[in-house]
């Protein structure tokens, strides 16, 4: 038997599978399908101070291994999600990670504070790096100064071990870590979706009604690697490694990059029991190779 | 319960130039369904996205779906053979809530034609078919509503819109609902004439779909309820919705 177990910044992982924020909404929908407790946890979609009806459709388009979306942050709200979805959350044996959005520094440390203070929340994600929304995101997660103050406020309101959500929207994405360390950050989790537009040829018109959307899946994944093996070389604190990770494979590959915990997003959308598939697919990959804790093959990349 | 199915097809039928008619083989899905509802397809590992499709039979073992090529995907499916297996994600969405009595209009255009079928087969009050097509040669079905429906009317683009039937319909009698499947622009139209006549009227949209489950919030179709705006989900809260709540 492998033993599949993280301890990742203080809190206790059954396996490294996480369902990626905004892939898995508030874990209901997939509710219908399996057993949710044998996840090693689920990253909730990004919740705001108030509610978001986010952009118009089309919010999808479709790309070679891959896809792009343009949702914007559509969510009931922090205290609705508190009210309504958390206690459903809470009921399961998983870890719950609040994922959130700000428009401003201020509205990080008031969600963080509400968040970390409701029952259910495990840890938090201060995503820093959505693309879809003109205010409020990736305007922090792109410079050093930005990521520094959005994760000193949240570190200084949080009860819970957070966690800064990386953008890939960046030229040096190790240096963006190193400021979320530096302030406090007790992990970091990447990669967000890259920016990117597609055309229709015919009408000349980009496919999302929002022009420019965030790409994710298999396509994404030799970047999300690469990026993870820089990140993860560059802090002490751990990472949750994520992009276009389909399979056990790739998830063992980015374990040996350097993530400690890895997300499955795009994955959920193709088949919704991708997460399953995947965790088991890790232990055999394991045990395949005669390793008998997941934890030992984390950053064990041999370089050349 | 909605489940990841592998599905023999058992026949695949040209029906016009570019519509086919398809059957798969799937016991536990089929006797599940409800008009309405659809199902979500892999099609071919090249591409991501699974394709939504619309039920428009079904009897104990088997289920029906009609299909028009619009591009890669459906292309993909138009080319599978009796005896290949489809990925199949279903049944999912919220079908037509058929009133219990009363006779009801089941007005459809073009490939939003098929779904019709299956909620004409299961209402219990007398139906009405208005059926529109661009020309003679997409004309589809007719004769398996023939068996279903009170009246069938057929209507191609040359002589008129199958709103102008909607029309006529309504002001010659009462009917307790309308159901609409097919393009915006004639769901739309149907919406106003409903509530034109004061008929409560059930529309079943289209997005552009990613999960299909209800998680990934990418189907979104803006819809107004008491004055307040609420983005709903097509592939969870729909593909039918009332009318009057969409906003168009
Ligand atoms: C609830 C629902 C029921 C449907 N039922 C039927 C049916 O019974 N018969 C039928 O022929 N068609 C139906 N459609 C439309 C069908 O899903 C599209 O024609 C199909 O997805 C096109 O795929 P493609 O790869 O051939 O086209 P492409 O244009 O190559 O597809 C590219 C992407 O856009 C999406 N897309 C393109 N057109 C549509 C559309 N109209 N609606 C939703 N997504 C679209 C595709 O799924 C894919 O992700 C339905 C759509 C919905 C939402
Ligand atoms: C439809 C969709 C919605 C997303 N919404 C969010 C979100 O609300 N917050 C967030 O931090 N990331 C969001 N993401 C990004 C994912 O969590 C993930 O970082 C990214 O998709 C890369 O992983 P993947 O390739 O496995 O999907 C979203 C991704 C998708 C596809
Ligand atoms: S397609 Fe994912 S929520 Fe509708």
């Amino acid at each position: 038997m492998v033993d599949m177990r993280i301890n990742f910044a203080g809190v206790e992982f059954k396996n490294p599978i996480v369902t990626a924020s905004g892939t898995f909404g508030f874990g209901r929908e997939y509710g219908e399908y399996y057993d949710l407790t044998k996840l090693g946890g689920i990253c909730v979609k990004g919740l705001t101070v108030t509610e978001r009806l986010g952009n118009m459709p089309p919010r999808i388009a479709e790309t070679p291994a891959g896809m792009l979306n343009s949702v914007g942050l559509q969510n009931p709200g922090v205290d609705a999600f508190i009210r309504d979805e958390l206690p459903f959350l809470k009921s399961l044996d998983t870890v719950i990670i609040a994922n959130i959005s700000g428009n401003t520094v201020d509205e990080y440390a008031e969600m963080a504070e509400k968040l970390s203070n409701a029952d259910g929340v495990d840890m938090l994600e201060v995503n820093v790096s959505c693309p879809n929304v003109k205010a409020g995101g990736m305007q922090f997660g792109t410079t050093t100064d930005g990521v520094s103050a959005v994760t000193a406020a949240v570190k200084k309101y949080s009860k819970v071990p957070v966690m800064v959500k990386l953008s890939p929207n960046v030229t040096d994405i190790a240096e963006i870590a190193r400021a979320a360390e530096g302030e406090g950050a007790d992990a970091v989790s990447l990669i967000n979706t890259l920016l990117a537009m597609r055309i229709d040829t015919q009408t000349r018109r980009p496919v999302l009604h929002n022009n420019m959307g965030g790409l994710s899946g298999a396509a994404v994944f030799p970047v999300a690697v690469r990026m993870v093996w820089q990140v993860a070389s560059a802090v002490k604190i751990p990472v949750l490694g994520m992009g276009g990770v389909m399979d056990g494979d790739n998830a063992a590959e980015m374990m040996l990059a350097g993530a400690s915990l890895i997300g499955v997003g795009t994955a959920n959308i193709v088949d919704p029991y991708a997460p399953l598939t995947v965790i088991d697919a890790l232990g055999e990959y394991l045990a395949h190779n005669g390793i008998h804790s997941a934890k030992e093959i984390v950053g064990e990349v041999i370089l050349n | 319960m909605p489940n990841r199915y592998i599905c023999e097809i058992t026949a695949s039928e040209r029906m016009t130039d570019t519509a086919f008619a398809m059957t798969v083989n799937c016991g536990e899905l089929a006797g599940e369904v409800h008009p309405g509802q659809f199902i979500h397809i892999k099609c071919g590992e090249e591409r991501l996205l699974r394709r939504p499709i619309s039920i428009c039979r079904a009897d104990a073992d088997t289920l029906e779906f009609v299909f028009e090529i619009k591009g890669e995907g459906t292309r993909w499916l138009a080319e599978r053979k009796p005896g290949d297996r489809l990925d199949i994600l279903g049944p999912l969405g919220n079908g037509f809530a058929l009133p219990e009595s009363g006779n009801i209009i089941a007005i459809s255009g073009g490939i939003g034609v098929p779904p019709m079928l299956f909620a004409a087969q299961s209402a219990t009050g007398g139906v009405t078919a208005l059926l529109g097509f661009r020309d003679d040669d997409k004309v589809i079905l007719t004769q398996a509503f023939a068996e279903v429906c009170d009246t069938v009317r057929v209507i191609t683009d040359d002589k008129g819109y199958v709103t102008d039937l909607l029309e006529e319909e309504l002001n010659n009698g009462a009917h307790s609902a309308v159901i609409a499947c097919g393009p915006r622009a004639m769901l739309k139209a149907v919406a106003e004439i409903c509530k034109r006549h004061n008929v409560p009227c059930q529309v079943s949209l289209e997005e552009r779909m990613g999960c299909g489950v209800g998680a990934c919030l990418v189907c979104a179709c803006a819809t107004q309820i008491d004055g307040k705006d609420h983005m709903r989900r097509v592939c969870k809260d729909g593909p039918v919705f009332n009318a009057a709540e969409v906003v168009w």
